[in-house]
């Protein structure tokens, strides 16, 4: 889903001169939101990029895998980043951040550990606004194939006979 | 081969739906000479379309068109217009099916006599019996090649197996083999063995497990006496003066009304539409839908209570190589009130790939305690838990206030547990649990019912009128010429899966019905 990653002609050092880091991971620039490690970038086309780096932290701490790198987690929400969805995904990390801020942080990013902001979603985990982030990412994480390997799924498996020389039966410590 | 027979040719056999019921009732017909129409409102797709995707395939062949739902099931809140996981396709859910292949015990004909009276539960015996069915689970068994009976060979064990036999044996239960899958172990009848894909819910590309996309369906064309119509979805029955059937109604592929005329009509479109369609029927001499003067339409939805136990291990299992199924302890399966409850449950291996997982470990969940599971994907081993669930009149089919895009009314289904049906899972799922652990689990997830794939008893066998819609011969006791010939004819669940019963039920009922029209009776 993350094509556009046209930004990554850039060096390392370009693309950081011209963000701002956001969160833990994340650049954010104009236009733009990098990852720190400049592996990938993808332009905004309707969302600020601000928002869009709130939706990515968001989406990893609704569904936190350790070795599941920011970018799967951009890919998974950028279909909010159109116009049809951008004013509910605003208006729906405004909301996230106004939780923030009242419970003592100055933004949804701005809590610097897990725990804290995985308190903030506990308390509108009841909005649509997070039950549809929530829902989208079940297909939109878990449905990229990029990631399967990641958990250790194979997927397809017809097209190289099956599994049936292949280790359907290859376990060895039971 | 196809055999056009025209819209106005009132001496046709009209089936609708073309799934395990459907689909088997069309080619026995066919082959004893019977002129068939088969109307069915899902595309044709065969072994080449399959996709080896979880959610391609399910966008390729299942049912999403809207259905309702209501009662204290979690479906009803988590997959609010998704209560069944079943296929719109020619072939019908038996594209999708694991290929389980087992017979009722024999009590499960007379659950009420055998149980007694439960408080809450609508309970009744078939007006059939094992001994009177044993001749057709015979020719289903060998239309279906079920491995372990009729001399063929069981189907190797997976690793998700491996583990789910160590650990069953370990806690002393006995009954643990490889099942009876209607998936060839060898090659037979011009199909191939499995290859072990491992995706037997999208479609079997190679078509080693049975499905009547591409035996029963083809076999009954060949004849030149069935036509299957697809794309065609039935909107209601129709019918004369004196309350006999006549015809149906449905809209073709470019959404145009038509009319097929019929001298009989069955109706297989599983356990949501079935009931939908007679009670869409409804007109100034029936008021409460076709076949309804019991009230019984609709009434006593059985889904089996179902469930699953995953577990978790230090090292890998990869579930998902091999057949999704070929696995069972039928140790449960007895009926035995000291457990707490009656009737039975089979546990059986279960592997779904990681994005289904991720859907339906626990639907709605969120944060570490969620994803770290997700995590040992690899090294989790699955299992399926089926019980028999209590018939009850309140778990019911209805007619919905909301519109499908032909402006026909579309099914609500309500389903609430029954206490019976609480106490085997939480039995099942500690026996599930205990199997894991006893192989060195380093945890044990159970998991609530999926939407439901089992869908039964909303169109119920009954001896008495009065107690049901169909008769023995799944022949309605309001209408001579109008027949059920689906899973919506069950009368109780039993613990079995339910299609080798439901092809037999077809098997059957196709003798019958040659011979009443040979007899001039029908
Ligand atoms: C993932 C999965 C795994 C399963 N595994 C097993 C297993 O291992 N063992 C087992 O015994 N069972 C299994 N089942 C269940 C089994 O598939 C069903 O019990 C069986 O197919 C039901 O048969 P049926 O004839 O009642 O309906 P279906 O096979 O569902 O056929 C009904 C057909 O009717 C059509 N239809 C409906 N309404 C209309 C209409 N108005 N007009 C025209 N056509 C219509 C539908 O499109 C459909 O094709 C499984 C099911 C699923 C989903
Ligand atoms: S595991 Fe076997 S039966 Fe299942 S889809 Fe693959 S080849 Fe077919």
């Amino acid at each position: 889903m993350i094509e556009t990653l046209s930004l990554k002609t850039l060096t390392r050092r370009q693309l950081l001169s011209r963000g701002v880091a956001a969160g833990a991971g994340l650049v954010v620039g104009a236009g733009f939101v990098a990852g720190r490690d400049a592996a990938w970038a993808t332009e905004m086309d309707a969302m600020k990029p601000e928002s869009f780096a709130t939706l990515v932290q968001m989406a990893r701490d609704i569904y936190p895998h350790d070795k599941v790198g920011d970018r799967f987690y951009a890919a998974a929400v950028k279909g909010y980043d159109v116009p049809e969805e951008v004013d509910f995904a605003q208006e729906g990390l405004e909301m996230l951040d106004e939780a923030a801020r009242a419970a003592g942080f100055d933004s949804y990013l701005a809590a610097g550990w897990e725990a804290d902001r995985v308190a903030i979603l506990r308390g509108i985990e009841d909005t649509e606004f997070f039950q549809r982030v929530r829902g989208g990412l079940v297909t939109g994480l878990y449905n990229q194939k990029e990631v399967w390997p990641i958990f250790g799924y194979e997927g397809e498996s017809y097209s190289q006979g099956g599994y049936l020389y292949r280790g359907f039966d290859d376990i060895t410590w039971i | 081969m196809a055999a056009p027979f025209e819209l106005t040719d009132d001496s046709v056999v009209v089936i609708i739906g073309t799934g395990a019921g459907g689909g088997v009732l069309a080619n026995e017909l066919a082959q004893k000479g019977v002129s068939v129409v088969a109307l069915e409102a899902g595309g044709r797709y065969l072994p080449d379309d399959y996709i080896n995707d979880e959610w391609e395939s399910f966008g390729q062949l299942a049912w999403t068109d809207t259905r309702t739902t209501s009662g204290d099931w979690r479906v009803a809140k988590d997959f609010s217009n998704l209560p069944a996981w079943i296929v719109k396709a020619v072939g019908g859910t038996t594209t999708h099916w694991a290929g389980a292949s087992i017979r009722f015990q024999p009590h499960e004909w007379k659950a009420k006599t055998t149980y007694g009276e439960v408080e809450g539960a609508n309970l009744l015996d078939w007006p059939i019996d094992d001994q009177e069915m044993a001749p057709f689970y015979d020719r289903a068994e060998s239309k279906l090649g079920v491995t372990r009976t009729h001399g063929i060979p069981g189907l190797p064990g997976s690793n998700n197996f491996k583990v789910f036999e160590a650990g069953a044996k370990e806690i002393g239960y006995k009954e643990v083999h490889t099942g009876r899958m209607a998936i060839n172990s060898q090659e037979r009848d011009g199909r191939m063995a499995c290859q072990q894909t491992g995706f037997c819910f999208q479609g079997c590309k190679w078509g080693a497990k049975w499905s009547a996309a591409y035996t029963d369906i083809p076999a009954g064309e060949a004849t030149g006496n069935l036509e299957v119509r697809e794309k065609a979805h039935v909107a209601r029955i129709l019918h004369d003066d004196s309350g006999k059937v006549t015809g149906v109604e449905y809209f073709d592929d470019a959404g145009n009304l038509q009319m097929q005329r019929a001298r009989v009509v069955c109706v297989a479109g599983n356990s949501f539409e079935s009931p939908r369609l007679l009670l869409n029927s409804h007109s100034s001499m029936f008021p409460d839908g076709l076949a309804n003067s019991s009230g019984m339409v609709g009434k006593n939805y059985m889904r089996h209570l179902t469930g699953s136990v995953y577990g978790i291990f230090e090292k890998p299992v990869h579930m998902y190589r091999g057949t999704t199924m070929a696995g069972i302890v039928q140790d449960e399966a007895r009926h035995d009130p000291s457990r707490g409850f009656v009737g039975g449950y089979e546990l059986e291996t279960l592997s779904l790939g990681l994005p289904f997982m991720a859907a339906f470990l626990d639907p709605g969940a969120w944060g570490r305690e969620f994803t770290t599971a997700l995590d040992s994907y690899e090294n989790m081993a699955g299992m399926w838990i089926v019980g028999e669930d209590m018939p009850q009149e309140s778990n019911r089919v209805t007619l919905s206030d909301v519109e499908d895009k032909f402006g026909l009314k579309v099914a609500n289904v309500h389903y609430s547990d029954h206490a019976n049906d609480k106490t085997m899972r939480e039995h099942a799922y500690k026996q599930g649990a205990a199997i894991y652990n006893a192989v060195g689990a380093t945890r044990t997830l159970p998991t609530p019912p999926y939407p439901s794939t089992h869908n039964l008893g909303t169109n119920r066998m009954s001896e008495r009128p009065e107690d049901g819609v169909v008769n023995r011969n799944g022949r309605a006791h309001d209408v001579p010429n109008l027949y059920v010939s689906d899973g919506s004819q069950f009368t109780t669940g039993a613990a079995e899966n339910p299609t080798l019963t439901i092809v037999a039920l077809a098997i059957r009922q196709a003798e019958h019905i040659a011979s009443e029209m040979q007899s001039g009776a029908l």
